[in-house]
């Protein structure tokens, strides 16, 4: 029984990371279409930040207020991802749109030059973050263990959710997004600058790039290549979710994350990747828009 | 979340596609290894002679590699203040493998054939080496391999001094089921070390009266061991005999211990955990782990007072050192020494020479074993100490005699 409660939170916290790391490409990729490689990196650089944060608060902060350098480092990775998303749209990005071929090279061009930087800056070995105490140990429940720090990113997973809906759904700046994405001439020619919008909307799936790399942190390597060993996931959670919708996301991401974890149990971590992309390879013969496709008027 | 349409266009999907394909693939280079037989002689005219160091750089294995050229180099200009070998400056040609094993195979051929060198210093993984290995027998280079491996090999144009199983796995093996337990789980990354690995240390198991609770591979890079994890808690191991490599045992190492199981519980023996790579993974996780090596640190002899001395100096006061570190500073000495002894550059010259070589390493003398081109070594154990430095819990008192097929061993028989 216990081994049954362990595997199905498995599954979730495993949904929850991937849903964490491709909720920022569901903006970049899914809604402005921009096929961006250097994403990887800049959750790379949420998971330096974080380092940075803790060496900061190891050095100038009291010993006793420490352990909330993390509360510190999650709006801190926003930031600095957000403002590396800003320059790059602002400096390369823009003049890339509806040629994605030209930006997929471009952008991977750029997580190579951000790599080699972090190498520069940080050192070519693995630095370490040590998580907060609040974060150690595990809730028990009937013989199974809940670490503290999955019910973290899940929770973490969740907010960012719900801010990501309530921001484009309630606010005057995410309705602005939405019309850009759906109908960019129309929305211009009512006086939506489409330049700004985009600006703005790059940089904020930049940012939740940056939160995703500040909870891995506690769960896995932090070095100048981790962006990469992500960076696959997130691309298939947003095309298996269906390219434009963000529920379609959420959906991809459970649904990798248990289908992932089931199959590691009955088999093998190598097995179960391959059993995973077979999966979202057959699904999509059947249904090439994916989970939930977001339908759409206008022609192209 | 209504609303939020946008058309999928083919064009999206295409490039997407190719986007997974090249992350995939990272940019794999074809390796395109003609096959005819040159035999480039080293060029040893003038004052100075070159010699190759082939590390990965950038990529994966960057973490490691990047000291192994450094201590090299150390080696390389110790050597040359010293007066040289044979009476010319030692000038290294460094070159990068890129994590990517055909790239390695690609620049072993160009040190080789274009710059002429000596001889190659270089590799990590075990893949890096198979795919110089052909260039190396087509066009009779030297190799000099610098870290622990899973044996079964031993080619006429490569030194090993690292060390094969019999070094460090078998006996750390048998300590564990000596003293820790004997139901073991084995975990790894998935390629051929921890595989071939795994099939010796079942097999000893077997002989030495162990048991097998599990033997679990993720790929290399993976990082999500929740499900492992739970596999380990139901079989309940006393053991856990830990061959991944690379970024993958920070996850593994910061997940088990989240899942609440800590030294004392279950003892973790790790072989690819060295002094560098537990400043990344974090001290407070590790404590009370064991790894198996042939060299620490903290391990007490004069010559490794010096060395530690001389790279804290060149490389910074908060570099360690570690066992790849030591063998692939030790080679570099071998390689200078057997030079010496052949009183030529020559290939053949100096192989024949290399057989009994000795160098006072900063880990205890090694020697040349002049069958199987293997060094011998001490085989140690160490605790890890909350420092981030090992506490050694055992050696094998003298230098084991290198033993890459597991000839002397009767359970090892139709292994390979």
């Amino acid at each position: 029984m216990a081994v049954v409660a362990t595997q199905l939170f498995n599954g979730i916290s495993l949904g929850s990371i991937l849903l964490l790391i491709a909720l920022g490409l569901a903006i970049t990729f899914g809604l402005m279409n921009v096929i961006n490689m250097a994403h990887g990196e800049f959750i790379m650089a949420g998971a330096y930040t974080t380092y940075v944060v803790q060496q900061a608060f190891s050095h100038y902060v009291p010993a006793a207020l420490f352990n909330y350098y993390y509360i510190a480092a999650i709006p801190l990775s926003f930031l600095i991802g957000a403002l590396l998303g800003f320059v790059l749209e602002k400096t390369l990005i823009r003049f890339l749109y509806h040629r994605p071929l030209d930006s997929l090279l471009a952008t991977w061009g750029v997580s190579l030059i951000l790599q080699q930087m972090a190498r520069s800056i940080f050192g070519a070995p693995n630095v370490a973050v040590t998580a907060p105490a609040w974060l150690d140990g595990g809730l028990t429940i009937a013989g199974a263990v809940f670490p503290y720090k999955r019910l973290f990113i899940i929770a973490l997973a969740v907010i960012c959710m719900v801010a990501l809906y309530l921001y484009l759904d309630k606010t005057a700046a995410g309705r602005k997004m939405r019309a850009v994405t759906m109908n960019r001439s129309m929305a211009s020619s009512l006086g939506v600058s489409t330049q700004k919008v985009d600006a703005a909307a790059f940089a904020i799936g930049s940012g939740l790039a940056g939160i995703a790399g500040c909870a891995l942190t506690v769960l896995g390597p932090i070095g100048s290549t981790i962006g990469t060993y992500y960076i696959v996931d997130a691309f298939m959670i947003v095309i298996l979710g269906g390219i434009g919708s963000l529920a379609g996301t959420v959906f991809g991401a459970l649904s990798i994350g248990m289908l992932g974890t089931v199959a590691e149990f009955w088999t093998g971590a190598s097995m179960a990747k391959v059993i995973v992309f077979a999966a979202i390879v057959a699904f999509l013969q059947f249904k090439p828009a994916g989970l939930l496709s977001a339908r759409t008027r206008s022609l192209e | 979340m209504k609303g939020m349409k946008r058309f999928w266009g083919k064009q999206t999907v295409i490039a997407a596609v190719s986007a997974a394909a090249l992350a995939l693939s990272g940019c794999a280079a074809s390796s395109a290894l003609n096959e005819e037989k040159e035999k480039p002689a080293a060029n040893t005219e003038g004052d100075t002679v070159k010699v190759g160091v082939l590390h990965s750089l950038s990529g994966t294995m960057a973490i490691s590699e990047v000291s192994l050229r450094d201590a090299e180099l150390m080696a390389i200009e110790e050597i040359n203040a010293n007066g040289g070998v044979l009476g010319k400056q030692i000038e290294p040609v460094v070159e990068d493998g890129a994590s990517d094993w055909p790239t390695f195979a690609e620049k072993a051929k160009k040190l080789l054939q274009k710059d002429e060198v000596a001889t190659v210093f270089g590799g990590w993984t075990s893949a890096s080496r198979k795919a110089m290995l052909p260039v190396f027998e087509q066009n009779n280079g030297l190799l000099w391999y610098p870290v622990q491996y899973e044996g079964m090999e031993s080619s006429p144009n490569i030194f090993y001094t690292g060390a094969t199983t019999n070094q460090q796995i078998v006996p750390s093996v048998t300590w564990l089921l000596e003293n820790k337990g004997k139901s073991f789980f084995l975990i790894g990354s998935d390629y051929v070390f921890p595989r071939t690995a795994n099939k010796e240390i079942k097999a000893q198991l077997k002989a030495e009266g162990g048991t097998l609770a599990g033997e679990e591979y993720t790929p290399l890079g993976h990082t999500d061991y929740s499900t492992l994890i739970s596999k380990i808690k139901e079989k309940k191991p006393e053991v856990i005999y830990n061959t991944l490599n690379g970024d993958s045992n920070v996850a593994f190492f910061k997940q088990l211990k989240d899942a609440g199981i800590t030294a004392d519980d279950i003892t973790v023996l790790s072989v690819s955990i060295a002094e560098e790579e537990i400043r990344g993974i974090g001290t407070d996780i590790l404590t009370g782990h064991y790894a198996a090596w042939n060299y620490f640190q903290t391990t007490d002899t004069p010559e490794n007072k010096k060395f530690v001395a001389a790279y804290k100096k060149a490389y910074g006061d908060d570099r360690v050192t570690g066992d790849p570190i030591e063998a692939a500073y030790n080679a570099v000495y071998l390689w200078a020494a057997a030079v010496e002894k052949a009183g030529s550059f020559d290939v053949d010259a100096v192989k024949k020479a290399a057989g009994g070589i000795e160098f006072k390493a900063p880990g205890g003398t090694v020697t040349i074993d002049g069958d199987n081109q293997h060094t011998y070594k001490t085989a140690r154990i160490g605790e890890i100490q909350a420092a981030g430095q090992f506490k050694e819990v055992w050696n094998s008192g003298e230098p084991v005699k290198p033993d890459p097929y597991l000839e002397t061993y009767s359970w090892a028989e139709g292994l390979n």
